[in-house]
């Protein structure tokens, strides 16, 4: 094999390169086109004859027909090893405080930095022993990363059996300092070191078996636990049209979800929005461990007037990380806003190659592509024994807020739940706004299925009934069912709501919200004493008023249980 | 001297193209033709043909005229001395003053690092209460008008920009009519501002390639203040005129269409512009205000559903009112709860009873009989529009929030407004039960 091959640059199209090769391509190989002293990562997406197109993840101004281009045969890949977590990254995994540090406000064209610090120290124990058979994926020792055991692994690009023949003694090292060394029985040897290169576009798969995910994944959101959970290991999307509070939502379960490792993949959207996290997270606590939340994060942030190439591979760098830290038994959650830019980044390559399109322009591949990134997702058998996980969330912002649109429809085919936005429960402020009757979830709730089923009911009859009363007016309406719908409004009010913004109802631990639950049932199973529809709207709203109260108050205070009794209290004096 | 080439290959719409070598992607060229020299810009190059982007059109050029290829990008001065002038899409002087072309730098230049952006903290006061309760703008947002044509849109543009305190305000306008740009000229002299604003201009009897210039150049300026440390209140009005010279050149380059016409990518493309607002980490501050006016008043078309999707909520202006459904800002919540306790739930309260005042609104126009929740809902709807939404009403944040509680406790008793006891406590007017 040539250790470099070469080209020329024989057409410019945006960001598409056509390019006359010498020997040989490899698709989806790492190319750089030089300008000038300027070296521009692009990547092979179709090789014809000769001549191979290649997406150029960097602005192509001033590039010419004629120049050269070089070929790394190597795919497009990240590093993995410590280091990871608190990083910020853009989608082709270069860190981008170290950018800023270098480049100043500016993203500079063809600057590259390492992902990860590589002279920097990380206390190594070992937990192989010499003799040890090992394959991909088996862990040779380990170092602590805050609070978690980042485990040291036979890279997963290693085919078949070896034997460990050499490990290091407890000590410091920088990640590409050797560990381990194995050899094979062909004879052949492989030095370990705490780093290693993986291509992004596929998955790992060093696992026994992909296991069925069954177990919830909190993420102290009322109505997803309840009513649209989500399992660790599962996927779940969040369609809505703009302003519907897809990030606001996201960024809720970056923070409260209970998972060990959070991915915010930032994908083609607004630069502030991620601003917000890089500069919130480092000072927010997260209660579980008592370290802040950037702790446990990793930020991938490929922004809507950053290169769209880069931001069609920045959801591929995402999951490659989840899928690493779900290696070492974590259970990782990778929230991906918005997945339909991915998907644009797609049609617009699509476009450039002239490939016949499918609806609205994208490429009839595009449900593929779609299924088999949430394909990564799940809870898996580690071959050593024990679960790691990772759980895909991702928006999707139709078009026009139509949920008939490829993006949408491809994602709901796929995923385990689907929490989609309504503009009519935005607009009147009804936070989070999924939609309570559209929505599903194939995962189990942290509620009992009759009580589950008692709320849905109420829920239904009560948009029946109002809708009905917009027919017959409420004059026309019978006691009960005014009665339905004023609790189903109820429901909606104290317990779908929540506010994001407020440091105690923003967040619902599932015990808080099973006890509270109870009580929201027992209102909408009470049969009241009212009779008049004035009286019987006040009575509810009393006690929409004392649950909005309640939702506010922490749950070990006595000021908790004074607002139950007075609710119980209240209870018992209208039936 | 760089070389001249005579041989057009292709004219179609305003697209040319030519055999040449060593020529840059982007780079720009001057075409001579008996109607004088224009600029264009290299939008595509397969092998030794290069297609240009004609900024005058192609009208009048012949196969035998001149190409000369500059070796460069559209550049743009960033002087101060462009405060008080007036420009073409292309930076030529519209004022028959003196051309400036010193201090160049590159249009559509690198996107921001994220790493350097700071959270957006100022809130920009406009007195008007649909914005500063409801909607807080805030210094370094992007926000259009969504409107359509006939409303007072760019009065209301002229409107915040005057009221914003800001060090410079470039005015970016796009297929702009000369009144309204007479009428922003006036407003600016009127004020005093005029020494301090840089216009970047296209009307709408000039080539639709300019059009597309006009967002680049005016925030390349605005980028070059901002880092001097200035504040900089971007105007775009109306970028619906770039959205449709975007597609019109799309169709000339025979682009596969993804949405009524409009090229694939059109998101990334008003993103690209939008994105450059900013508050710099240690430097000044870019704000957009810019006008979307909505085809056929469909807030699905797609030029306003990308915008939504781009920009930081936008004001929706119907009827000569900021309407409180579809109007969205964003980064309000930046900004409301360092105003006062109240703010938000003012803000979230006469929101949500105002739906419910719309819905009854309906119930009453199918006949039904009101009950006495429906009267108080009419009762508080038509006070809401006509104290608060009004757009003749200037008056700061604080008493806007107090006509709030006003408004709130005329129509409704505590209990029904469902605000948390506390509040009520402090805030609720004494004489009110
Ligand atoms: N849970 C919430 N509580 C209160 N306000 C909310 C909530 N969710 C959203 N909002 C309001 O709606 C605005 C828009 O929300 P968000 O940015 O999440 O929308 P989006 O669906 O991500 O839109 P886009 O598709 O344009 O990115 C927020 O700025 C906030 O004002
Ligand atoms: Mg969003």
């Amino acid at each position: 094999m040539l250790d470099s091959n070469k080209g020329k640059i024989v057409g410019i199209n945006g960001n598409l390169l056509t390019v006359e090769f010498e020997t040989y391509v490899t698709q989806n190989e790492v190319a750089y086109a030089i300008a000038g002293d300027e070296r521009l990562k692009c990547e092979v997406i179709r090789v014809r004859g000769q001549r191979a197109d290649l997406q150029v993840f960097e602005d192509t101004v001033g590039l010419q027909v004629g120049n050269d281009v070089e070929f790394t045969d190597e795919l497009l890949s990240v590093e993995l090893g410590p280091g990871l977590l608190t990083m910020v990254f853009d989608g082709l995994q270069n860190p981008l405080n170290e950018l800023a540090e270098q480049s100043g406000f500016f993203l500079k064209r063809g600057l590259y930095l390492p992902a990860l610090d590589y002279e920097k120290k990380w206390e190594f124990t070992p937990s192989a022993k010499v003799g040890d058979n090992l394959s991909a994926g088996d862990t040779v020792g380990s170092v602590p990363e805050g609070i978690f055991e980042h485990r040291i692994m036979v890279p997963f690009s290693l085919k078949g059996q070896w034997e460990l023949t050499e490990i290091v003694e407890k000590g410091d090292y920088k990640i590409s300092d050797t560990v381990a060394k194995v050899a094979n029985n062909k004879g052949e040897t492989q030095d370990i070191s705490m780093v290693q290169l993986w291509p992004v576009k596929v998955p790992i798969t060093c696992y026994k078996e992909k296991l069925l995910p069954t177990k919830p994944l909190i993420t102290q959101q009322r109505i997803i636990d309840t009513f649209f959970p989500v399992a660790v290991g599962g996927t779940f999307c969040v369609p809505g049209p703009f302003g519907a509070g897809k990030t606001v939502l996201q960024h809720a379960l970056s923070q409260y979800a209970e998972a060990d490792i959070v991915i915010v993949a930032a994908c083609g959207e607004r630069a502030g929005e991620v601003v917000e996290i890089l500069r919130e997270f480092p000072h927010l606590e997260d209660p579980r461990t008592g370290k802040t939340l950037m702790d446990r994060s990793i930020i991938i942030c490929n922004t809507s007037s950053m290169p769209v190439a880069a931001r069609e591979a920045s959801v591929y760098t995402a999951v490659t990380l989840a899928e690493y830290y779900r290696q070492m038994g974590l259970n990782c959650l990778l929230l991906a806003d918005s997945t339909s830019r991915w998907a644009q980044a797609m049609r617009e390559m699509s476009g450039r190659l002239e490939e016949i399109p499918g609806e609205e322009g994208f490429p009839a591949y595009l449900e593929s592509l779609i299924a088999g990134f949430y394909e990564r997702a799940g809870i898996v058998e580690l071959n050593g024994g024990g679960t790691g996980s990772v759980t895909i969330g991702g928006t999707v912002s139709p078009a026009g807020g139509n949920f008939e649109e490829p993006v949408t429809q491809g994602t709901l085919k796929v995923v385990g739940a689907f929490h989609g936005l309504s503009r009519e429960r935005s607009n009147a402020r009804r936070f989070p706004a999924i939609h309570p009757l559209d929505s599903w979830s194939h995962y189990t709730s942290i509620i009992e299925s009759e009580k589950l089923e008692t709320a849905r009911a109420c829920l239904r009859r009560g948009t029946e009934v109002n809708q009905m009363m917009k027919v017959v007016g409420e004059e026309g309406t019978h006691i009960d069912d005014f009665m339905i719908y004023q609790k189903s409004e109820f429901l909606d009010y104290v317990y779908l709501q929540q506010n994001t913004f407020d440091n105690v109802d923003g967040s619902t631990e599932e015990e808080r919200q099973v006890y509270v639950f109870d009580k929201v049932i027992k209102i909408l199973n009470t049969k009241f004493k009212q009779k008049d529809k004035d009286e019987a709207r006040r009575l509810i709203q009393e006690f929409r008023q004392l649950f909005i109260d309640w939702n506010y108050v922490e749950m070990d205070t006595s000021e908790f249980k004074s607002f139950e009794e007075t609710i119980d209290k209240k209870i018992a004096a209208n039936v | 001297m760089r070389k001249v080439y005579h041989r057009i290959l292709q004219i179609a719409g305003n697209v040319i193209t030519v055999e040449a070598d060593n020529v840059g992607y982007n780079d720009l060229a001057e075409v001579t033709s008996s109607r004088g020299t224009s600029l264009a810009q290299v939008i595509r190059l397969e092998d030794e043909v290069v297609s240009l982007q004609v900024f005058a059109g192609s009208r009048g050029i012949s196969t035998g005229d001149e190409v000369r290829f500059l070796g460069h990008p559209m550049r743009v001065s960033t002087s101060e001395n462009l405060l008080g002038r007036l420009f073409t899409g292309g930076g030529l002087p519209r004022d028959n003053r003196a051309p400036i072309d010193y201090d160049l730098v590159d249009i559509a230049g690198p996107s921001v690092n994220p790493a350097k952006r700071i959270i957006p903290r100022n809130m920009i006061r406009t007195g008007i209460p649909m914005i500063d309760v409801f909607n807080s703008l805030v210094e370094s947002q992007k926000l259009p008008i969504f409107s359509v044509a006939g409303e007072p849109y760019n009065q209301l543009l002229a409107r915040i920009a005057m009221q914003a305190e800001v060090d410079v305000i470039v005015l970016g306008g796009m297929g702009l009519k000369h009144d309204d740009y007479l009428f922003f000229r006036n407003t600016l002299d009127e004020q005093g501002a005029l020494s301090r604003t840089v216009m970047f201009t296209h009307t709408a009897s000039d080539p639709v390639v300019e059009c597309l210039l006009v967002p680049d150049m005016a925030l390349a300026v605005a980028e070059a203040y901002a880092l001097e440390n200035k504040r900089v209140l971007v105007l775009l009005t109306d970028m619906s005129n770039y959205a449709d010279a975007l597609k019109e050149i799309a169709i000339t380059m025979e682009q596969i269409p993804s949405n009524r016409g409009y090229p694939g990518d059109l998101y990334s493309k008003l993103a690209a512009r939008y994105e450059k607002a900013v508050d710099f980490d240690s430097a000044g501050s870019i704000t957009i205000l810019a006008v979307t006016t909505m085809p056929g008043d469909d807030l699905t078309h797609p030029i306003p559903d990308n915008t939504g999707y781009i920009t930081e909520g936008q004001f929706y202006l119907r009827n000569g009112r900021i309407e409180p459904f579809g109007s969205l800002s964003r980064l309000k919540q930046q900004v409301n709860d360092k105003t006062r306790d109240d703010h938000r739930v003012i803000m979230d309260t006469m929101i949500r009873l105002y739906a419910d005042f719309k819905e009854t609104l309906e119930k009453q126009s199918m006949g039904f009989q009101m009950s006495a929740w429906d009267d108080k809902l009419l009762a508080y709807g038509i006070e809401f529009e006509s104290k608060m939404m009004d757009l003749s009403v200037n008056i700061p944040l604080e008493e806007a929030l107090d006509l709030g509680w006003k408004i709130l406790s005329d129509n409704f008793d505590k209990m029904e407004t469902g605000i948390k006891t506390d509040l009520l406590e402090k805030f609720w007017p004494k004489d009110k039960k």
